[in-house]
């Protein structure tokens, strides 16, 4: 079997992870490879623990579901609770300072950004939170391309919000820049 | 020659369902939302009134297939979907499905249960109730997709046998097939067969709705096309009215199982990988399957002949392929996400309950390939 990169999105309902994870596996296939994403979450709308998971790989994906993360993103104290030990040696851990105050000793790469915070000041909307953090992951995996990714991720929204979200995945990108150098 | 070559994009599973059912002609859907089905309704909802179809949302799922099988009875090729707590409560009209003959397919992505269970949580206990969940011995047919290019072939294709052989078709999904996306590159118009039922071919005054053709099946007219005739869920004769006659009544049930077991060949829907040398199996369907597939190619990779087998068709169960696998093999692991309700079926056919293992999970998560492996290495 090919190398595949297995992500995971952890936070909760209501952040958009989700649709992020679809975006992720939608540019994924703009890039020619193959991917499925997957999810878990409560019955409750907004709140709930939730997370969405997505493999990348070039060849057949069998098992979808991703049980040793290479990349994790936590949008939530409970969420990087829950999770962090599952990070796969070497891995590389994004976490939404916002929200997640304290991060628990991984073998791996641990990035702090305030994901939430900066969508919320610099983009005006927290809504956006899950496009900047698509744009961190990107710029800090290399799992996807910018250009696949901003394709992605225009056409899967409402009609009328591509400039918010084109400037919330900018800034994204931007931010994990400022943390590489 | 046109050659169309489709975009490949990410779909999920309950999406494949209602394009599958779609593309094989289905035009009417009644139902009753309820997770992790919801999206089939969703998408049904927009797509059928633009194409001149019709959906409803009714007042639950005992009116849901009724009115699916009243739109059947009228020509519509019909369509519904549920979870478990909603399959329940279809028995009912399944049962007058099967009895009737009426074509219809029944969509059940199954959660954890008994009862409402974890509604978002993946479960595989759905499998005998899809084989007996409507009292008497009633024929079915019950098909569970792997994938998510599975789950929209198998719907056309169990279309396609609901109106064959006039029979309720279940389709079993698992809500991690539900809900999961992933690449397909959907066939081109035409590529998959489309079957549509066979029409009386004798004017309305001769026309006996009951009486089977050289298939065993009946010739099936549309209501309002002037063939009037009786439906009902009582044992009935060839004019469709209610019968005690012993032998009528035998003669009718008979037949209904006949025209399934003469056809097994055509109905019987399977696939398997590294048979040939294999020592021990890996029997799985549905989401399973796939920790399954990765479970046997991990075994491999560490020398163990290991093989997966994989039935689409679960019901009728495929006794003689099961048997033909069986008497090459020392071991058959069935893992489910349930108590074991397959591997009883299974152990019937191999005859010898030690050689048939199971690897069972009931907390609403799917069977990791390591727990499969773990046993595939424990037996050789």
């Amino acid at each position: 079997m090919g190398e595949q990169s297995e992500l995971r999105l952890g936070g909760k309902g209501g952040q958009g992870l989700i649709l992020a994870g679809i975006i992720l596996a939608e540019a994924a296939i703009r890039d020619g490879k193959n991917s499925v994403q997957s999810q878990s979450y409560g019955p409750e709308a907004r709140g709930g623990a939730s997370r969405a998971e997505v493999i990348i790989g070039d060849e057949e994906i069998d098992y979808p579901k991703v049980s040793r993360p290479g990349v994790l993103l936590v949008m939530s104290q409970e969420a990087c609770d829950k999770f962090a030990g599952d990070l796969e040696r070497g891995g590389v851990l994004i976490a939404d300072s916002t929200y997640v105050h304290t991060i628990p000793e991984v073998d791996g790469v641990v990035y702090k950004l305030p994901i939430s915070l900066a969508a919320r000041e610099e983009v005006g909307k927290e809504m956006v939170a899950n496009v900047v953090a698509l744009g961190v992951m990107a710029r800090i995996t290399g799992v996807v391309s910018r250009q696949a990714l901003t394709e992605a991720l225009l056409a899967r929204i409402p009609r009328g919000t591509g400039e918010l979200n084109r400037k919330a995945l900018d800034l994204g990108w931007e931010m994990a820049e400022k943390i590489l150098h | 020659m046109t050659q169309v070559v489709e975009m490949a994009r990410l779909m999920q599973g309950n999406e494949a369902v209602a394009e599958g059912a779609l593309v094989a002609g289905v035009r009417f859907f009644a139902g009753y939302p309820i997770t992790p089905s919801t999206e089939i309704a969703e998408i049904m909802a927009e797509r059928l009134p633009r194409m001149g179809g019709k959906f409803i949302q009714m007042e639950d799922e005992i009116a849901s297939l009724a009115a699916v099988i009243g739109a059947s009875l009228a020509g519509v090729k019909s369509i519904t979907a549920t979870s478990g707590p909603g399959f329940s409560l279809m028995q009912e009209n399944i049962g007058f499905a099967a009895m009737a003959e009426v074509p219809c397919v029944i969509v059940n992505v199954q959660r954890s249960g008994p009862s409402t269970g974890m509604p978002t949580a993946p479960a595989q206990g759905d499998v005998m109730q899809a084989r007996w969940g409507t009292h008497g011995d009633h024929p079915v047919i019950v098909l569970s997709p792997s994938s998510v290019r599975e789950a929209y072939d198998l719907t056309v294709r169990a279309v396609n046998l609901a109106e064959k052989y006039r029979v309720p078709v279940v389709l079993l999904l698992d809500e991690v097939i539900g809900h999961l996306r992933e690449k397909v590159i959907l066939p081109a118009p035409g590529e998959l067969e489309i079957v549509n039922r066979k029409g009386p071919g004798v004017a309305p005054a001769g026309y006996l709705p009951y009486r089977p053709d050289e298939t065993g099946v009946p010739p099936m007219a549309n209501f309002g096309d002037g063939y009037r005739y009786h439906v009902t869920g009582l044992a009935h004769d060839e004019l469709g009215l209610p019968t005690n006659n012993p032998e009528v009544a035998e003669q009718l049930l008979l037949r209904l199982h006949e025209k399934i077991n003469r056809n097994l060949d055509d109905i019987i829907m399977d696939d398997s990988m590294h048979l040939e040398d294999a020592g021990v199996v890996v029997l799985a369907y549905g989401a399973t399957a796939r920790s399954a597939g990765r479970a046997v190619r991990e075994a491999r990779n560490s020398g163990i002949k290991a093989g997966l087998y994989r039935p689409l068709t679960l019901w009728p169960f495929p006794a003689r392929r099961v048997a033909a696998v069986a008497e090459k093999v020392h071991t058959i692991i069935v893992p489910e996400m349930n108590l074991g309700q397959y591997r009883l079926e299974v152990e019937r056919v191999v005859g010898d309950r030690d050689r048939v293992r199971g690897v069972n999970r009931v907390n609403g998560e799917l069977i990791t390939p390591g727990e499969i492996l773990a046993l595939l290495r424990e037996v050789v």
